[in-house]
């Protein structure tokens, strides 16, 4: 029983067993009580004596709270207690967003409810408590606040300047975090390089848009001291121990329960001062407390992110080659670093990603993380990834523009070459392996160039303008300590994984990382079906539980499938070896002459059945009399993963984008949209190509459509969906995906993360075919969204 | 607070509810009935994740007010679930993974079973338009418009087969 096991001993590329499940496009078991109205979103959950609560949430960017008067709002009709910061305060401490490693980072401390000051408009102020949502809401209308309006530090641009509003004075500045990569000869690099090419880029700043609102019911217990939580969440256990933490609790007596999710996209792994105030609340008066973001609220309080100006250069030589990038970042994150993965990550990201697809010497890229009083940004779906991108192959394009090569030709020149790896790009990024040649080759089987470039010169003559733009990029996934544990944050970079096999042969498999919509359990039910040999419908997955399920980092940074995963998959495999272990002692056998397949112990030579997992169940569980004394019993198995050798699994992919531009509207049409990723091994096809699509329209949503929009005093404009435009059915173009498989020797399943990388690519794909299309008129658009307005603007129509 | 008696049918049971003039169709069917399975995402009649039906149109249940439907016959995912009348398009659904969080998803069914009952048909950008109304953050859209593409086609030919 002792051969090493080999993703060919599991079996992981074959096909030739009917539970060979790896590959295989099952549907989700989960998704049939979507499609009948049956999952169970936090705010379907309903408990005795729950009440709610509502929020007053600050009209000014930056004023101070002179005081605050509840007497008619505890008044209203339903209202059981209004509570200020002071009140939680008692019951709270305050947390400071800072990671060690991001060095000189700083960050002022933040309370669940501010004691004296709003830094953003929508920061909630003072709360609620009632026994109907309505009721709650109509009392926030009775709160009378004193407040003394402050200048407010809006434009990042400025917030570093002499007569810039300090938002925490007791930081000396708005500066948070600031860091430059600076490899080879970047200035003599540029100094002799045939061209140099410059432009600004902006992303605009956007937010997640959850169709479910931040959701939470905390739910206090004094008669045992525990504080049970239904939370809308991507980290259960890291919410466990915040809340344990900042309410002086024993993390055992904190339990973080999830069950549906209605989209999180990096939204819900952070964690929000409202949140951690329903909790306190709870806490205080010792019954359940609900509450249920509304549109608004969301707006307003949700992280933001992609908030950047990035000024970059690139220097080439006439063959085409790329000498060198040197990039300067700026990004405003709001009034406080988000609590814990922190706010300074996303620049860091982009000082790690400039650049990340091609082989060049010289790099500098310095990233400038500074505080404003706007809503806090922080990780959203494929953190700085498209804003590296978009910047990279923004200037990619421009130099293949400026020396009369093709776009294609420019990258296949540069992209590192497949059998480059292991190696370091400029920025320290480590690659174990990646496919961009191949990933190239295979976009180009799909993407019909020629007939698109002759279309394009035919339309041209008919005053039809259509772009073709092409983005390569590279995605980290299966993050190690090296993300968030070695700065000091608690957040578990391993997960684990429980598989136990009950008496009719059916397995449970408990598991750390989340399903939020993405497909966590399908996958996971198909890996321990695999594993130890069952039919996958015999496999029930259990995750969001923190008393339940093995300690996790839950779903964030693509990490899903290669780390929760792995898991899953060598717990199987433990399991399947006690299963082999005790038949074999039962049949008189060698373990070792034995398998495993759709439920039965069978003879590994012939196939032949010689007792079912029912049977064996039936005898262990409930006949132990009847079996050798000391035979094990245990039909249950642990086990944890994490990566070792590199701190992060990279992907890589390319997409391609056809659209067509109005240039007396500015309208963009998009036609059609291709990608080829290379996730590692792919376990679900159906499902991968679903988290690339969706990722994909998440991209275009930020290239086209989503802005939140703030006036140059701080209120955000854009507070209803009316006002916020999100991707609709009508506008999105059909998606082409490809795959190339480069397994990551790290683990036996080889899986990487690919849930970020349609976000990651998709708006450099777009920003250079709109700049194609325009290319007759010499205009071109770097800012996103790229709106009408904009493009009209860059055609200098008005 | 004043508050007004009405009567209707709900999933085909008499229901008899005294109602806040204020009270949303989203929120009384919600909390009021329980019926969980609609779902209130921006309350301002935009994203369509309340969609429900009344009197056999579908409508957004957070502009609707429960106090304008004395009398009226309400359908949710419940009803038409245990109903079995969109089960060949949740069966699509499932097959096509067009869920992923599953927010959208009975609204977004209720909107493609519209489209199906009155105008079927398996042209993408008339299935994408008729769509529009309805906001999904996860999926990308492409996964739904195969899966009501799927079931117009279904349809249309046991429509044929028929005749």
């Amino acid at each position: 029983m002792n051969k090493p096991v080999t993703p060919q001993s599991v079996g992981l590329s074959r096909e030739d067993l009917p539970n060979s499940y790896i590959g295989r496009s099952v549907p989700r078991p989960n998704v049939r009580k979507l499609v009948q109205g049956r999952a169970t979103y936090t705010d379907d959950v309903t408990l005795p004596r729950l009440v709610h609560a509502a929020f007053m949430r600050s009209p000014h960017p930056h004023a101070r709270i002179r005081s605050i008067n509840v007497t008619a709002a505890a008044a209203m009709p339903g209202v059981v207690r209004v509570f200020t910061g002071a009140d939680l305060a008692k019951v709270c401490d305050p947390w400071v967003a800072t990671l060690a490693h991001l060095k000189g980072m700083k960050s002022a401390p933040q309370y669940p409810l501010p004691l004296d000051r709003a830094t953003w408009q929508g920061e909630a102020v003072v709360a609620v408590v009632a026994d109907s949502v309505a009721h709650a809401e109509d009392a926030v209308g009775e709160i009378i606040i004193d407040w003394e309006p402050l200048p407010a530090q809006a434009d990042m641009e400025t917030a570093l300047d002499a007569d810039a509003v300090v938002i925490h004075p007791e930081l000396g500045d708005n500066l948070v975090f600031t860091r430059t990569a600076d490899t080879g000869e970047v200035a003599a690099a540029f100094a002799g390089a045939d061209h140099v090419l410059e432009a600004t880029f902006h992303t605009g700043r956007h937010t997640g848009v959850t169709l479910e609102g931040r959701s939470i019911i905390a739910d206090y217990n004094p008669a045992d001291g525990t504080l049970t939580v239904h939370q809308s969440t991507q980290a259960p256990h890291m919410m466990q121990g915040v809340f344990a933490k900042q309410l002086r609790m024993n993390e055992g007596d904190v339990r973080v329960i999830c069950k549906d999710v209605g989209g999180s996209y990096g939204i819900k792994v952070h964690v929000y001062p409202d949140e951690v105030a329903v909790a306190a609340m709870s806490r205080i008066l010792k019954r359940p407390v609900k509450f249920i973001a509304d549109r608004f609220e969301s707006f307003v309080s949700d992280i933001h992110a992609r908030d950047h100006r990035v000024t970059g250069k690139i220097a080439v030589m006439n063959d085409g080659r790329i000498v060198g990038f040197d990039i300067e970042d700026r990004t405003g994150i709001g009034p406080y670093s988000v609590y814990p993965r922190t706010s300074a990550i996303e620049g860091n990201q982009v000082v790690n990603l400039c650049g990340g697809p091609y082989d060049f010497a010289h790099y500098r890229c310095s990233t400038t993380v500074v505080l404003q009083n706007k809503a806090p940004t922080c990780q959203y779906r494929a953190v700085g990834h498209p804003i590296a991108t978009t910047v990279t192959e923004g200037l990619v394009d421009l130099a293949a523009e400026a020396l009369g090569m093709d776009p294609v030709a420019i990258r296949r020149l540069n992209l590192m070459k497949d059998d480059a790896y292991p190696c370091a790009s400029p920025a320290g990024m480590k690659f174990e392996g990646l496919s961009h040649h191949a990933s190239l080759d295979k976009l180009l089987a799909m993407v019909p160039v020629e007939r698109l470039r002759a279309d394009q010169a035919e339309a041209r003559k008919r005053g039809v303008y259509r772009g073709l733009g092409f983005a390569s990029f590279i995605e980290l996934t299966n993050p190690s300590p090296f993300m968030y544990g070695i700065g000091g944050a608690r957040i578990s970079a391993q997960d684990g994984c429980t598989v136990r096999m009950d008496p009719d042969g059916s397995l449970i498999a408990l598991s750390g990382v989340t399903e939020q919509g993405q497909g966590t359990e399908a996958i996971l039910a198909q890996i321990v079906a695999h594993g130890v040999g069952v039919s996958v419908d015999k496999v029930k997955v259990i995750t969001g539980d923190t008393q339940v399920t093995p300690y996790g980092g839950g779903t964030w940074a693509c990490r899903g499938a290669g780390i929760g995963g792995e898991a899953a998959l060598q717990a199987a495999i433990a399991l399947k070896e006690q299963i082999l272990g005790v038949a074999a002692i039962m049949l008189q056998a060698e373990a070792d002459a034995l398998d495993v397949v759709m439920g039965h112990v069978v003879e590994r030579q012939t196939g032949t059945s010689r007792l079912s997992l029912a049977e064996l169940g039936r005898l262990v569980y409930f006949r132990g009399d009847t079996l050798p004394k000391d035979m094990p019993r245990e039909f249950v198995q642990t086990r944890h993963f994490i990566t070792k050798d590199y701190p992060f699994a990279f992907t890589n992919g390319i997409q391609a984008s056809w659209l067509e531009v109005d240039v007396d509207t500015g309208m963009v049409k998009l036609l059609e949209h291709w990608v080829v990723e290379d996730c590692g091994r792919v376990i679900n096809p159906m499902l991968v190509d679903e988290q690339v699509r969706g990722g994909v329209v998440q991209g275009i949503g930020g290239a086209l459509y989503e802005h939140c929009i703030y006036d140059d005093s701080g209120q955000l404009l854009t507070t209803t969906m009316a006002d916020y435009m999100v991707p609709m059915a009508a506008e999105m173009p059909d998606i082409h995906v490809g795959h190339v498989e480069t397994p990551t020797k790290e683990s036996l399943l080889g899986a990487k993360g690919a849930g970020e990388a349609g976000t990651a690519g998709a708006p450099a794909a777009i920003m250079n075919a709109i700049n194609d299309a325009l290319s007759p008129f010499k205009a071109k658009v770097f800012a996103q969204p790229f709106t009408p307005d904009r493009i009209l603007r860059a055609l200098k129509r008005y | 607070m004043m508050r007004v008696d009405v009567s209707l049918t709900v999933n085909g049971e008499r229901v008899t509810r005294s109602v806040e003039p204020r009270c949303h169709l989203i929120d009384f069917l919600r909390i009021d009935l329980g019926l969980t399975g609609s779902h209130a995402g921006c309350e301002h009649g935009v994203c369509g994740a309340c969609t429900v039906r009344v009197d056999g149109d579908i409508v957004r249940g957070c502009l609707v007010l429960a106090a304008s439907l004395d009398g009226a016959s309400v359908e949710t995912i419940e009803g038409l679930s245990e109903r079995g009348t969109i089960h060949d398009l949740q069966e699509a659904f499932v097959a096509r993974n067009a869920a992923q969080c599953g927010f959208c998803t009975p609204g977004m069914l209720m909107t493609a079973a519209d489209l199906l009952d009155h105008h079927c048909t398996t042209d993408r950008a008339a299935i994408r338009e008729h769509l529009s109304g309805n906001y999904c953050r996860c999926t990308g859209y492409q996964a739904i418009v195969d899966a009501v593409e799927e079931v117009a086609r279904q349809r249309m030919s046991m429509k044929a087969g028929a005749a």
